[in-house]
């Protein structure tokens, strides 16, 4: 046996050098293998992912140069190469010696081409380790030798788990440290098999390796002379991949764009999620049910006889039948469901919390709607695994919440498909990324409740009481007015046979929302309970009248768009703060300043006022008569 | 091996790449790519054609020009705009111009006027929203961390700290008001996969990737060929035909030629494999403020 830290068995240097068109022709139909590998700081996986790119020649002599001159520098490893600092790309990683983003590196033995996601350690990181855990088809968990099963271990199992990887890998680095020792492995490896039954995980593959030695990297180590599995490249070179075992399951295919370049042609675009399609195929167009043929399956190459999952395709159909973006081509007599409800699993990203009512984008597939998400049925501790009851959740917070969308959506669960299956929330505001999710299933109630239908309609209601329904939505902090200009504007209204009511903020505390606190999750619930009961009102054919705070701009264009275009008025009641407090009629912001009130507006919870209100209302020049009068001379011209 | 239902790593490289660029047509309101010339240009502009065909690729390209391209690049870049009816739009810095900034009398303020300038001066000129880029993350450090979807500000600077989750192949496009989108549909290509695409798809590219005798002389270390009457010889420099090719391609004056006797595309990837040094060594720009040159760069609204 020959030491394989020095001489990799996977370099391909004398075909390459003999007779190039056959290295071409085997290197042209290697297969693609993306994995991770999630460690800590010191388990040492920059150190493994070092090697392997330095093993298969992917480093360069002036990398290596300079490389050996940063390790001198800022190394750890003593006068040895730091492969960490080769990895580390970002400015703040190095200086701090930490893996803060994800970052894919590349690599290709005969068999097969590598993607490697290189993903922080961190709690703090867990978005990170989850985004690069998302396009991965296995997982390399690394363990210190020394140290056994961490907290860490536990959660980056999980969290591979969670996130559909069926082959995970576990990595007992720094064999050397421990003296090569078998019993140290064996240890280790019992361990995990009892902690990862529990949480789901049946199979996974463990192997003793040193990162920095090269021991069982590329070949068997004449270290571990009791080791009989495979070196880490071997397995990962023979391991079966996702799309592989996608192409077994029914076809499915969400157009992308459709391909029009002319009145002759029509094809739809996409990337095929599971399943083969071949020409002659009875297929389904889903949410709309239609159905028809596959007539061609279009490439600039030439018409294929069948494509694959995986595969980026144009179809055409032999009947005209509608289909566009969003829609998804599917196995005529096996197509997938579409519902508005479902249970899904929630990991979230950013920043600020979610808050439970308020709407953001959700994509899934090529499909983009509204949802909204309530309050979670429970958190995960990403350490223990253990539910936590929870109101919200926030950065890197795993729980399981019901979710609805404005609009049905085609799905599969995300263990049978990831593509119908996973999803991203964005907020609507900042258009930031926020959480990932995976649908479980779709909620029964969504099939059975259906809108009624009723004889007596909107416009009847309307034109009854001879008036144009609206909704006049006053926000601004407390004390700016709000409810004393709303009351002068329904006088007036009513005076000129209006029908009209008003919601008063504190009256409606009293009965609908007196479930309802002021945090932030539930000032949001407050303001969608009163849309919809505004909403119900415009159908009745009324003018309504609502007097809340409503700090936050998303929740106000939520109701603006649950009403008809025209319909809803924001009316900004403004007015400084200070002056609010000065006026201070219900002795509120003393007691806030106090500290004896919490969350509130202004005080120590934000207000974000109107970017463009309809009306727009200045309290410092203008009486509330004179703003009742303005009010409804814009309403009623 | 391989069965019918497992895809090459070409295969699925390819089936993402053109995922990617239908996403950005579907979901950006103005989009454009941007056309170097070079190899990796050359298979983005390829894919892009197989993405949307039969149709032609639903965007112009763009070409930020410095004037000083190598002859065969404006020649190739010219035939494939046309090959693949697309619009082509020139654009070059009038300041530059006017200023006669150039590689040899400017240094580093030729790149940054020409190119840093001179790009966000074109996307702000047309407004556009997405662009299209041929960057890869095998290539530097900085890139190994970028999203394919990156954000940049109004002003086109990049915060790396700052970058949105992207999962599965979910890309999020939603912008705010001033920010634009880099996109770079392949970014997970190395530069291996991108010769064996073009060797097996007879993707057109530039000549100069293959050996040939031209006119070069030697300059700290690094052999620039003469390629045109423009190149200040020094007393007693006479230009010295050698057999070189060129494994990168950027302004002649900036990008150092290899010796070489590679004059076809297996040939050139043999060399390739048996090298020892990495692609970007030929460039400049890289050197500059110690290992984070590029990421700075970036920041400052370099592609």
């Amino acid at each position: 046996m020959t030491d394989v830290s020095t001489d990799p068995i996977y370099k391909t240097d004398a075909l390459i050098a003999e007779d190039i068109d056959a290295y071409l022709k085997v290197h042209e139909h290697k297969t693609m293998l993306r994995f991770i590998t999630c460690g800590s700081v010191d388990d040492g996986k920059s150190t493994l992912i070092g090697r392997l790119l330095y093993d298969s020649k992917m480093i360069f002599e002036d990398q290596l140069e300079a490389l050996t001159a940063d390790s001198k520098k800022m190394g750890t490893q003593g006068q040895e190469i730091d492969f960490a600092l080769l990895v580390d790309g970002l400015a703040a990683e190095r200086e701090q010696g930490i893996t803060i983003d994800v970052a894919y590196r590349f690599f290709a033995t005969e068999k097969r081409k590598f993607i490697v996601a290189d993903t922080p350690g961190h709690e703090q990181y867990t978005r990170n380790m989850v985004t690069g855990a998302s396009t991965a088809d296995l997982a390399v968990i690394l363990i210190d030798a020394r140290k056994g099963i961490l907290t860490q271990t536990r959660r980056h199992s999980y969290l591979a788990h969670l996130i559909g990887i069926r082959n995970i890998v576990l990595a007992v680095n720094k064999m050397d440290l421990v003296g090569y020792d078998q019993s140290v492995f064996d240890t280790i490896v019992a361990d995990y098999t009892e902690f990862a039954k529990s949480i789901g995980i049946t199979a996974f593959t463990p192997m003793p390796i040193s990162g920095f030695k090269g021991d069982n990297i590329t070949g068997p180590s004449e270290n571990t002379p009791w080791y009989t599995g495979p070196a880490l490249i071997e397995h990962l070179e023979t391991v079966e991949v996702n799309s592989a075992t996608d192409a077994e399951k029914p076809f499915r295919m969400p157009v992308q764009w459709v391909n029009r370049p002319n009145l002759d042609f029509r094809g739809f675009s996409g990337l095929i999620a599971t399943g083969t399609v071949k020409p002659g195929d009875a297929i389904r167009v889903l949410p709309s049910g239609k159905t028809s043929t596959i007539s061609r399956i279009v490439t600039l190459d030439g018409d294929l006889d069948e494509a694959v999952a995986g595969q980026s395709v144009t179809l055409c159909f032999a009947d005209e039948i509608d289909c566009s973006r969003g829609d998804v081509i599917a196995l005529a007599d096996n197509p997938p469901q579409a519902a508005d409800q479902f249970e899904a699993t929630i990991v979230w990203m950013a920043d600020e919390e979610m808050l439970p009512g308020r709407s953001y984008w959700l994509k899934i597939g090529t499909q983009m709607v509204t949802a909204t998400v309530q309050q979670p049925k429970y958190q995960v501790n990403v350490n223990t695994m253990e539910h936590l009851a929870a109101k919200t959740l926030e950065l890197n917070a795993i729980g399981v919440a019901n979710l609805s969308t404005d609009k049905q959506i085609v799905f599969e669960p995300y263990e049978q498909n990831r593509t119908l299956g996973g999803f991203i929330l964005i907020d609507k505001i900042s258009n930031a990324t926020v959480a990932a999710g995976m649908l479980h299933f779709s909620l029964r109630r969504a099939q059975n409740v259906h809108w009624q239908s009723t004889d007596v309609s909107r416009d009847f209601h309307a034109n009854l009481k001879n008036q144009k329904p609206a909704v006049l939505w006053f926000t601004g902090l407390s004390g700016a007015g709000k409810s004393t200009i709303a009351n002068l504007v329904e006088k007036r209204l009513a005076r000129m046979n209006r029908h009209t009511y008003l919601l008063d903020g504190d009256n409606v505390r009293h009965g609908l929302n007196k479930d309802l606190g002021f945090t932030d999750a539930d000032r949001v619930e407050n303001i969608r309970r009163v849309g919809e009961v505004a909403k119900l009102m415009t159908d009745a054919g009324l003018i309504v009248i609502t007097a809340f705070i409503s700090p936050f701009r998303s929740e106000r264009d939520m109701v603006r768009q649950m009403m008809q275009p025209g319909e809803f008025f924001e009316v900004h009641i403004d007015t400084s703060l200070a002056e609010a407090e000065k006026r201070d009629v219900k002795g509120l912001y003393k007691k806030a300043r106090a500290g004896d009130l919490k969350n509130f507006t202004g005080i120590d919870s934000p207000y974000e006022a109107p970017v463009d209100p309809e009306i727009h209302i200045d309290t410092l020049t203008m009486t509330a008569e004179e703003a009742a009068d303005a009010i409804v001379a814009r309403l009623i011209p | 091996m391989v069965d019918a239902k497992t895809l090459t790593h070409l295969e699925r490289l390819e089936a993402e790449s053109i995922h990617i660029l239908r996403e950005v047509v579907s979901e950006a309101e103005k989009p454009v790519m941007l056309y170097s010339v070079g190899k990796d240009s050359a298979v983005m502009l390829h894919l892009a054609r197989k993405a949307f065909y039969p149709s032609p690729p639903p965007f112009p390209l763009l070409h930020v020009d410095t004037t000083w391209k190598f002859q065969e690049m404006y020649k190739l870049r010219d035939r494939m705009a046309q090959e693949s009816g697309m619009e082509l739009l020139v654009y070059h810095n009038q300041e530059a111009m006017d200023r006669g900034i150039n590689p040899f009398d400017h240094g580093a303020l030729h790149t940054d006027m020409w190119k840093t300038e001179g790009l966000k001066q074109a996307l702000n000129l047309y407004g556009f929203d997405a662009a299209f880029g041929g960057a890869r993350r095998d290539e530097e450090k900085s890139r190994a961390k970028e999203r394919i979807f990156s954000f940049r500000t109004a002003s086109h600077g990049w915060d790396p700290k700052n970058q949105r989750p992207e999962l599965w192949n979910l890309y999020n496009a939603r912008k705010n008001k001033g920010e634009s989108i880099r996109i770079f549909p392949i970014s997970n290509w190395t530069e291996l996969d991108i010769w064996q695409y073009i060797h097996l798809n007879d993707v057109p590219i530039v000549p100069l990737y293959f050996a040939a005798k031209r006119p070069t002389v030697e300059r700290d270390g690094m052999l620039l060929m003469v390629d045109d009457d423009r190149f200040p010889l020094e007393p007693g420099e006479v230009p010295v035909d050698r057999s070189i090719r060129f494994r990168t391609l950027g302004c002649y004056p900036l990008t150092g030629a290899v010796e070489s006797e590679a004059a076809t595309l297996p040939e050139v990837i043999q060399e390739m494999l048996l090298t020892t040094t990495s692609e970007r060594q030929g460039r400049a720009i890289d050197k500059d403020a110690g290992g984070a040159g590029m990421e700075k760069k970036k920041q400052e609204g370099y592609f």
